[in-house]
């Protein structure tokens, strides 16, 4: 592999500029003429807006400008688009209101903006902001899907009777019947997937610049996707057509999906940097960000599992209700529906499956993807559906799952994903070592001698990532491709850059995309740079999300390399005197096999670039791009096992150990690789113990900053024990399977399934806080 | 409007500043030092954490004008040249951070910790002091190893000198 090649954990060239405080963020870039821009958004869940009066406002010094959703109306900017259609059951198309980045005339949210001020300096336009008066007339609101689904509860959108945006199945419902029928036993489980606030921890910001000569704007944003960002805010939104517009990603302060979707604060940049005729810039606040970052999560679910007297499960029945918030959000439809029913037969061979997932507006933030992004709520379900089973069977949970794990591949499910390669056995037996599970029982026994309640948990969770290929998202709905592309140019004197479509916000490309090269080439990564995260440097790209970095964006730069590779052996070959198919690569070198002729990397790249004896026929130079479209999704999965004690007084829970053992196919950083997965495990544990965004009967938030919302702190959570085990992707020539969500799929699960083991299998739902953990124990 | 007049990573400065301003946004704003980041407005997350006189502290809880007179170091002062601060080196050395943004906090704070624990710093002390660091990324796992290795590496080069 070599010291910097595939399967070294080579610390990150990026690093240094983030430790020595140079990293450049979105909030760190000024503009010359910079003005700034403050939102004024809606106190009330639900409500028309009567009237604005910015006269106060505009006359303060240092002010600008206030512009309102009224104003964006007439200028005919596009509302914001969801861009996954879904059918329902009935053959209806969702059922979508209309979502102005202003609001014009009724706002449904807390944190909705209605206008916007525009100041010389951050604090003239939040000092100008309090001088707007908005005459609200407050209507009824619906804070959550219970009461949204009620008869006669206060209607969101006309275009949407009931609140209900869709009411969508999977499955073989009548396959699913006939085998409940015949089942042995039943098990059912009702329970609530928490919604969280993503919360990455650099707000969102933009800052908009249009050149008024040029007619361009140019658009710096915390983005996950700067092409979509463009593609969408070009074909949907009318700001300008896409040659006219730049997207720049710089370092983003993490997504975890969040900064995916094109939001009102960058249209309203861009159309108010037009407006004033300057560059405008906007920085959320942490407040803003829990008001209006997409959230995640949030379904009510009840499942029913068969047996058959043996204990194989024969049938799995599905029913939820997911929130969407007040608007749909850009890929928000496709959350709950293929990124979350598809994965409902986990690790299990299932042979009939049913799921109703019916979609539901309340007047709440917009929901949308994040880390995992259904794949989390189906492995909950599931997991906790297995531990639940195995309890009430009254056989081992291991044994179990291990007795329904599938273990031929390819392995169709019934609701449309096909596996390509596994083995749970090997994860669960990882795991199981990793955590001594035979020694459990003596454990228990020990802290009971204590005083302490200890449990163990299981999750075997599976993920489709890589989010492709086109056709079958096409065919599911997807708006767009899903495909990703690079472009590598080796230089004149043998330096390499490598453009590429993903966009990396903490995961590390700028160093594993490198390793790819030194492996390939031989050449030492200092050579290699990538660049990313600009429309202007790189052709296009779908973007960072659904783990898809390495198993289609670093695909698509192993297709540009092997097109160089093989221009570059032609080169050589014919500079050598040898035949094509004898040059070898070897540590820099383009070599004759057999021989100790030899031309370095750099006198090819020169030789290519100098043209001055290439093959008849060659061109000059020595780049080439790819678009990579792969052919199924991936399937990373593994155990995860959590073992803790709960104080029975308090009821806190203590981790004792968590184990995780995950089948990523091939690693090409483990360092990094291992990051990720510690970082998802904490997402996923701080939404069993801790996180909740809440809100009140009045749709008001009561979790918007982080005195009240409960973010995983060092002393929340323990280290982790970590282990691979391999089987590689079939789907990409690297194998790769993608690592980024992993963590937060699988430890909810483990942790709640640990903590209901522990206090003997009561009702408990997350947030498993103290309080709640103590009225489950004391009823 | 008020003159402040501080040392930010060694060298004197005079700003003009309104009185309500912050000394994150002194730092970010007028000097130009951006490494200091903002993540919450509430003190919570510490990505704003700075070195007032050598103690570590949330420059966002601080007023620009309670800083007159102080000395002031930042994440773009602590290492010399080229030569990284040992915890600098411990954060890269153990993946100690993805995305970078509540890096410079905790490297600051993290640094203050083992001043203060300089005889014992575990993983269970480590964790309790980065209370007030919040990280989204790393899960804190790697930070935490990178503190206690920076710890060593701090005691050697201070045996060295």
């Amino acid at each position: 592999m070599g010291i910097e090649g595939i399967g070294a954990s080579v610390v990150r060239k990026e690093d240094k500029r983030f430790i020595t405080g140079k990293g450049r963020y979105v909030d760190d870039i000024k503009l010359v003429g910079m003005t700034y821009a403050h939102f004024i958004r809606s106190p009330h869940a639900h409500a028309k807006v009567r009237s604005i009066d910015a006269s106060g406002a505009e006359a303060m010094p240092g002010v600008i400008a206030v512009l309102t959703g009224k104003q964006l109306v007439d200028d005919k900017i596009g509302n914001l688009i969801c861009g996954w259609a879904i059918t329902s059951k009935d053959g209806s198309p969702m059922k979508m209101g209309a979502w102005p980045a202003m609001a014009p005339e009724t706002v449904r949210f807390v944190g909705q903006a209605v206008a916007v001020v525009i100041a010389e300096s951050k604090n003239l336009a939040r000092d100008a902001a309090e001088a707007v008066v908005v005459d609200y007339e407050e209507l009824p609101a619906v804070p959550d899907m219970p009461s949204a689904l009620k008869a006669g509860a206060p209607q969101l959108h006309p275009e949407a009777p009931g609140n209900v945006v869709y009411d969508w199945s999977i499955g073989d419902e009548a396959a699913v019947n006939a085998a409940f029928a015949k089942a042995a036993n039943v098990v059912s489980l009702e329970l609530t997937n928490n919604r969280l606030a993503p919360n990455a921890m650099e707000p969102r910001a933009a800052i908009a610049d249009y050149d008024t000569a040029e007619e361009h704007f140019t658009l710096y944003t915390t983005s996950q996707n700067p092409h979509v960002a463009r593609l969408v805010l070009s074909a949907f939104y009318n700001i300008a057509p896409e040659h006219k517009l730049r997207v720049i990603a710089p370092d983003v302060g993490g997504g975890f999906g969040s900064k995916i979707f094109i939001y009102p604060e960058e249209m309203v940049a861009l159309w108010a940097s037009k407006k004033v005729g300057r560059p405008v810039k906007w920085t959320g606040d942490r407040t803003e960000a829990f008001l209006t970052d997409a959230h995640g999560r949030d379904h009510i679910s009840k499942a029913e599992m068969a047996f058959d007297a043996n204990n194989k499960i024969v049938g799995l029945r599905v029913k939820t209700h997911a929130n969407f918030g007040a608007y749909m959000s850009l890929f928000s439809s496709s959350v709950p529906t293929y990124l979350y029913a598809t994965l409902l037969s986990g690790q299990y061979d299932i042979p009939a499956i049913y799921a109703e997932v019916m979609g539901v507006y309340t007047n709440t933030t917009p929901v949308d993807a994040y880390r995992g992004a259904g794949r989390p709520e189906a492995s909950y379900l599931l997991e906790r559906m297995m531990e639940t089973a195995a309890r009430q069977l009254k056989v081992d949970p291991a044994e179990l799952r291990r007795k329904n794990f599938i273990t031929q591949f390819p392995h169709q499910t019934p609701v449309i994903m096909a596996y390509d390669t596994g083995d749970f056995n090997a994860s669960l037996d990882a795991a199981l070592k990793a955590i001594d599970y035979a020694g459990f029982p003596a454990r228990k026994a020990q802290a009971q001698a204590q005083g302490k309640l200890r449990g163990i948990g299981f999750s075997c969770y599976i993920e489709a990532c890589g989010i492709a290929p086109s056709k079958a998202v096409g065919s599911l709905g997807a708006g767009v491709g899903l495909w990703e592309s690079a472009e590598v140019r080796v230089n004149p004197v043998g330096t390499i850059e490598i453009l590429t479509g993903s966009h990396s916000h903490g995961q590390g490309h700028e160093t594993t995309f490198c390793q790819l090269v030194a492996d390939r080439l031989g050449v030492p990564i200092s050579q290699v740079q990538i660049v990313h995260g600009d429309t202007d440097k790189v052709q296009f790209g779908m973007g960072t999300y659904g783990s898809r970095s390495a198993a289609v964006g670093l695909t698509a730069i192993l297709k540009a390399m092997e097109k160089v590779e093989a221009k570059a052996k032609k080169i050589a070959a014919h500079q050598l005197e040898a035949s094509e198919g004898d040059i070898v690569i070897e540590n820099g070198e383009f070599k004759v096999a057999g021989t100790d002729k030899a031309m370095a990397l750099p006198m090819v790249a020169l030789a290519a670039y100098t043209a001055h004896n290439l093959p008849d026929g060659m061109e000059p130079g020595l780049k080439e791009t790819a678009f990579y479209d792969p052919t199924n999704f991936t399937f990373p999965a593994g155990t995860y096992i959590c073992e803790l004690e709960v104080d029975a007084k308090t009821g806190k829970t203590s981790f004792v150990n968590f184990v995780a053992a995950d089948d990523f196919g091939r690693l090409i950083n483990p360092m990094i690789v291992e990051g990720q997965v510690h970082g998802g495990l904490v997402q996923g544990i701080g939404q069993a113990l801790l996180e909740h965004a809440v809100y009140d009967g009045n749709g008001q938030p009561v979790t918007a900053s982080f005195m009240d919302y409960a973010m995983p702190r060092a002393d929340d959570v323990p280290s982790f024990k970590l282990s691979h085990t391999t089987t590689l992707c079939p789907g990409n020539p690297l194998g790769v399977k993608g690592c980024g969500e992993a963590g937060a799929i699988g430890a909810s699960a483990a942790v709640i399934n640990a903590i209901t083991d522990a206090i003997g299998n009561k009702k408990l739902e997350m947030p498993a806080t103290p309080d709640r953990v103590w009225h489950a124990i004391n009823g | 409007m008020s003159t402040v007049k501080l040392t930010v990573n060694g060298k004197q400065v005079a700003v003009e500043v309104e009185d309500r301003t912050l000394l994150v946004h002194l730092l970010r704003d007028h000097l130009n030092l951006t490494g200091t980041h903002v993540g919450c407005d509430t003190s919570q997350c510490g990505a704003c954490v700075v070195h007032i006189d050598g103690r570590a502290v949330k420059s966002c809880t601080v007023l620009a004008g309670q800083a007159d007179g102080s000395s002031v170091t930042t994440i773009e002062g602590i290492a010399k040249g080229d030569e990284l601060h040992p915890m600098q080196a411990a954060f890269r050395d153990n993946h100690g951070l993805q995305c970078g943004y509540c890096t410079p906090g905790m490297i600051m704070s993290a640094i203050d910790i083992v001043h203060r624990h300089s005889a014992q710093l575990d993983e269970a002390t480590v964790r309790e002091e980065l209370e007030g660091n919040i990280c989204r990324c790393t899960g804190y796992h790697n930070i935490v190893k990178a503190v206690l290795d920076a710890a060593g590496r701090m005691k050697l080069a201070q045996a060295a000198e």
